[in-house]
């Protein structure tokens, strides 16, 4: 009556079931070391639920796409939580009125240097012109990034590798960097994380304060909207101008 | 919350719609984000029935970037072949674009007189 483990092993990797499963569990594991190492940035979470993802499937041999089917419910989930963005805002909402002047100017700045150093210096050492097209969004939030990338003729899944990257970089480096800077304002230092990495940014600035948090998640919506009117327009130039 | 979540969905399918109807560059998400923001400084009472969920759901906002990470086994040979010009761009235009866009602001709020350094 006892089915044989593989049996029951091929059984369950044809539902969603185990890819969101195991999704939930190896956060949850990444989560707690994170907290045992009282929330060193190096312990970034999604890097260790990445290793710990990618070790699972590749000793089980389990495509991507497979694990996708039911991962993919946690992917959808970054819509709405880009919509929720809104209520931090509304918080802050007296300081945002006071600030939206530096706010847009560095915002510009910042998406236009995220864009140009990135290609410029990849293209400077050697990158494929797909590496190129596909770096170019890559401090714009996933969903987003990969919609930009695929106008822009960069490969979608690629562009998604390079956004979590970028995420988790921006999280380690953040702060001792701004500190390097001298710049001490919680709004100031959100909004230049969010700006640079996106939603892995905010959740860490989240992590510093709620008005951190705030800002970073203002950069990444406007990060997003500006990148994804410049990006389509830039991205060819620079790529056809470095080839 | 499932009524905040049901808000969430609604705000983000407008932004979609609109997004896609008048072929607009911003993303229906984040067109939806700036609805909502302009919904809850319209209706002052608002926020108070969304903010238990939203901040649930952004505390684990990195939860939701990990299923697209994974995606990193199809790229493996690639990354492996050009991972000197991926590791320094993604490296040094991360630091460029933090320092960068903080700067900016730094300098710009303090020239425009503005209180944001208390």
């Amino acid at each position: 009556m006892t089915r044989q483990l593989g049996e029951i092993w091929v059984y369950l990797s044809a539902t969603p079931l185990l890819g969101l499963t195991v999704t939930l569990l190896a956060y949850l594991l990444a989560y707690r070391i994170y907290e045992r190492v009282k929330f060193n940035p190096l312990a970034n979470p999604v890097a260790i639920s990445v290793v710990l993802l990618v070790l699972l499937l590749w000793v089980t041999r389990t495509p991507y796409l497979t694990y996708f089917e039911g991962a993919q419910f946690v992917h959808f989930l970054l819509g709405p939580a880009t919509v929720a963005l809104a209520v931090p805002l509304y918080d802050q909402r007296a300081k945002l009125r006071r600030l939206w002047l530096p706010l847009t100017l560095g915002l510009t700045a910042g998406v236009l240097t995220a864009i140009v150093s990135a290609v410029a210096i990849a293209w400077a050492l050697g990158a494929s012109k797909q590496t190129l097209l596909s770096l170019a969004p890559k401090s714009v939030t996933t969903p987003i990034a990969m919609g930009i990338a695929e106008k822009i003729g960069g490969l979608p899944s690629l562009t998604a590798v390079f956004v979590i990257l970028t995420g988790m970089t921006g999280a380690i480096i953040a702060r001792p960097l701004l500190n390097a800077l001298k710049i001490a304002e919680h709004p100031t230092r959100g909004f230049a994380v969010g700006v640079a990495s996106h939603g892995i940014g905010t959740a860490r600035a989240f992590q510093v304060s709620e008005e951190m948090g705030a800002f970073a998640g203002l950069a990444m919506g406007l990060t997003a909207l500006l990148t994804a009117v410049v990006a389509p327009a830039l991205a060819p130039w620079l790529v056809a101008f470095v080839h | 919350m499932l009524q905040a979540l049901a808000t969430l969905l609604v705000f983000q399918t407008i932004g979609e719609v609109l997004s896609y109807a008048l072929a607009l560059p911003i993303p229906g998400p984040v067109l939806g984000m700036a609805l909502l923001l302009a919904y809850l400084l319209l209706n002052v009472r608002a926020v108070d029935a969304l903010r238990p969920t939203c901040v649930e759901l952004l505390k684990h906002l990195s939860l939701l970037f990990v299923p697209a990470g994974v995606g990193v086994m199809l790229h493996v040979a690639r990354i492996v072949d050009e991972w000197v010009p991926i590791v320094v761009a993604l490296l040094a235009s991360t630091a460029l674009a933090i320092a960068v866009t903080a700067l900016v602001i730094h300098w710009t709020s303090r020239w425009l007189g503005d209180g944001n350094a208390q």
